[in-house]
């Protein structure tokens, strides 16, 4: 969690300074994201929205100059080969499907996936994040329904943080949040406070038994408060006050997983010195490492479209590098990788 | 016969009576006979069947909606992965395209869905995720909108975006698309061109039984996500002596069907049969010989084989039920006038649906691209110099 949330400070900054183009925290909501991450198992493949996928692929043991290659869009980027924005990860390694920043479209998607596992039997559950903006989309109830019908393993990992960029819940929906939808569709729920690690960790554990022992959804909703913006883009003083989120920060799952830690004698501050440090120390060189990457080699604009390179696109490509050479001067060639 | 009995003419599933029901029975009960003299041929176009290749073994009389189901039969026999899923697809489905899967496979494997075509295709989706096979059914083309979001925004885009570490490789979409007498504005769309607008996913449309099944296996086996709409007009109307074995034909590749030297003509699904009957016309009433060319796939197209005919006969007519703005045949027309300008004779032809929002319940007989429209437009391309511009104030249709 501290990892995640140092990553997503340095990662703000970059931001801010020009080094990446867009960037999303997941501050104050680490708990819920890494709390589910930790319930589940290695290769439950986890469906993102977008704020998640950081901190479940952390906490999987991904690397970080990994998700640093893909902010950056370098040549290194095995996410998405530069073709994404920031934060839109992916990765079989991790079990962690590439995130599309369409809302909830990955829900029922999660849903496929689960049908497929319970089918071959391989123990596997699928878990689709989504937030309680996202709840309204079509998709999420398209989801809830046909995975209750068809008893899919599929855990709806729903995270409460109290807005949708300036909408607040109030305006989102106006039934008793997200959980109380459950009984609708003949799925079973739970409401957790989302900013406990480990409640959130056992409410995540005990959905997961069910969905293998019963081949059913489970709904866990994640209680918790959004204290980032929603992105890069300042709007907070526009529609929510300053107060809301100092009070909202007093509640900081990584402040309270930690005195639960102190409490337990099993952390102290000589070794959160330590980590931080090492923390920090790998992120700074991973920096360092994309900073010098060049980007991708334009070829990448033309391939991964299908299998197999279409006639259509030979001719595009072969166009478009006819016009590169021409032209060099015009376009600025020495950030990418050489095209031969 | 005639003077003991009665003919009651079927065109299609529902026998239609010139005397009423109280009168058949009346008939019936006298001692008189009635015969039910079944009409499968459409006024709209005559199905010419395609000969089975010389290399297939056993072949068996199948329409194009029971090709279809033998391909999905062969699809689950050979692949333990697939499954086929959607509204209605367990008892056989509206059409009946997948009677019998359900018994023969069971539940598992072939099942309902809630009535929902966005959870239908994510679902789909994620099953192609999952490294399974998906091969899921729209009730009708017409229906596919809800799913395009999931469509566009997801299976198109699932390979490009995650540099090929996830796609929807396993995904094949089908549904029932087109013209069909009386299915008017919302059971006979040609959606064609809302997914060959999108690179990441392709579009197969078959003219018949022997297409059908050769172009299903193949969609359902290709490492991309396939869309194939089947001509509904065709599920019963279509009969060809099928090879029953498991053979595929490959997408993105056309088939001249017919060859000629003085015109070439390019469609696909039912609008090939109608340009059949078009290209004997042009023969009759202008000497003329016809290459037809049906592309098959929509997305990728073949281009080459259409560019090879237009640069030996120098003209060409395009045709598709779908509307004229935006339809298929303006992404040939522009594409084949770039490649072949200093070859054509005359304008590119497009004989279209019109731009109406769906084809209206009792005026489908004029908005197809019917023979007759179709005719005129291979006069203007042989009389170029004929053509007054100024011949009607409207344009041309």
């Amino acid at each position: 969690m501290t990892m995640l949330n140092l990553l997503d400070q340095i990662l703000t900054d970059c931001s801010r300074d020009g080094r990446i183009s867009f960037y999303l925290t997941v501050e104050g909501e680490e708990g819920a994201v890494v709390g589910s991450a930790a319930g589940i198992e290695p290769d439950d493949l986890t469906f993102g929205q977008y704020r998640e996928s950081c901190g479940i692929l952390l906490y999987r043991g991904c690397p970080v100059n990994s998700l640093v290659h893909q902010c950056y869009g370098t040549a290194s980027d095995t996410h998405s080969k530069g073709r994404q924005m920031p934060v839109h990860y992916s990765s079989t390694e991790f079990s962690s499907v590439s995130i599309s920043s369409t809302l909830a479209t990955q829900v029922p998607q999660a849903v496929g996936a689960a049908l497929s596992y319970k089918r071959a039997r391989n123990g596997r559950v699928s878990v689709a994040y989504f937030g309680e903006g996202a709840a309204s989309m079509g998709d999420v109830h398209a989801a809830f329904n046909m995975a209750s019908v068809l008893g899919c393993p599929t855990i709806f990992f729903c995270k409460n943080n109290g807005w949708a960029i300036s909408t607040r819940t109030s305006d989102q929906n106006n039934g008793d949040g997200i959980v109380s939808r459950a009984p609708g569709y003949g799925m079973t729920a739970i409401r957790v406070d989302g900013n406990d690690a480990l409640a959130v960790y056992n409410a995540t554990k005990a959905a997961r038994e069910i969905c293998i022992k019963e081949s059913r959804p489970v709904l866990v909703e994640a209680l918790s408060y959004r204290c980032s913006e929603h992105s890069t883009t300042r709007y907070n003083s526009r529609y929510r006050s300053e107060d809301e989120v100092e009070f909202w920060k007093q509640n900081d799952p990584i402040l309270r997983f930690k005195n639960y830690m102190q409490i337990r004698g099993s952390w102290d501050d000589k070794m959160e010195e330590e980590w931080m440090e090492e923390r920090t120390s790998i992120i700074a060189s991973a920096l360092k490492e994309a900073d010098a990457l060049a980007l991708p080699s334009p070829e990448n604009l033309f391939t991964d479209i299908y299998d197999k390179m279409t006639p259509r696109t030979e001719k595009e490509m072969a166009a478009m590098k006819e016009h590169l050479r021409k032209y060099a001067d015009k376009y600025p060639l020495e950030k990418y990788e050489r095209w031969d | 016969m005639a003077s003991k009995g009665l003919r009651v003419l079927s065109t299609g599933l529902q026998p239609k009576c010139s005397l009423s029901y109280r009168g058949l029975f009346q008939q019936l009960a006298k001692g008189g006979t009635v015969t039910i003299v079944s009409k499968r041929s459409c006024s709209y176009f005559t199905y010419v069947p395609e000969e089975p290749p010389e290399t297939a073994g056993e072949v068996r009389q199948m329409n194009l909606c029971q090709a279809v189901n033998n391909a999905m039969e062969i699809a689950l026999q050979t692949d333990p992965t697939a499954v086929i899923f959607g509204e209605d697809v367990a008892f056989g489905g509206v059409f009946g395209a997948t009677r019998d899967l359900a018994t023969k496979f069971g539940k598992d494997r072939v099942f309902n869905t809630p009535i929902c075509e966005h959870g239908i295709a994510g679902a789909g989706i994620g099953v192609a995720i999952a490294g399974s096979t998906a091969v899921i059914e729209m009730q009708f083309a017409d229906y596919i909108m809800p799913a395009f979001d999931q469509i566009i925004n997801e299976a198109s885009r699932m390979r490009y975006r995650s540099g090929n570490t996830f796609t929807s490789a396993g995904l094949t979409i089908r549904a029932p698309s087109g013209g069909i007498n009386h299915g008017a504005i919302y059971h006979s769309s040609s959606p064609e061109t809302f997914f060959t607008h999108m690179p990441g996913i392709k579009m197969v449309i078959p003219r018949g039984p022997i297409q059908a099944k050769g172009l299903l296996l193949s969609c359902i086996r290709e490492n991309d996500p396939c869309i194939f709409f089947e001509p509904k007009i065709l599920y019963r109307s279509a009969v060809d002596m099928v090879p029953t074995e498991d053979y595929m034909i490959p997408l993105g590749k056309a088939e001249k069907i017919q060859d000629g030297s003085d015109l070439t003509m390019v469609a696909w699904g039912t609008q090939i049969h109608v340009l059949r009957d078009v290209a004997k016309l042009a023969a009759e009433k202008y000497g003329i010989t016809c290459d037809i060319i049906d592309l098959r796939t929509l997305n990728p197209w073949d281009m080459d084989t259409v560019a090879n005919s237009v640069v030996k006969t120098g003209r060409l007519l395009i045709a598709h039920e779908a509307p004229y703005t935006s339809g298929f045949g303006a992404e040939i027309a522009a594409s084949i006038q770039q490649e072949c300008f200093g070859h054509l004779k005359a304008p590119i032809e497009r004989v279209t649906g019109f731009d109406t929002p769906g084809i209206p319940h009792k005026f489908e007989v004029f908005y197809k691209p019917d023979r007759w429209r179709c005719i005129e437009a291979v006069r203007r391309l042989i009389m170029p110099k004929a053509i007054e511009r100024l011949e009607t104030s409207v344009g041309y249709i």
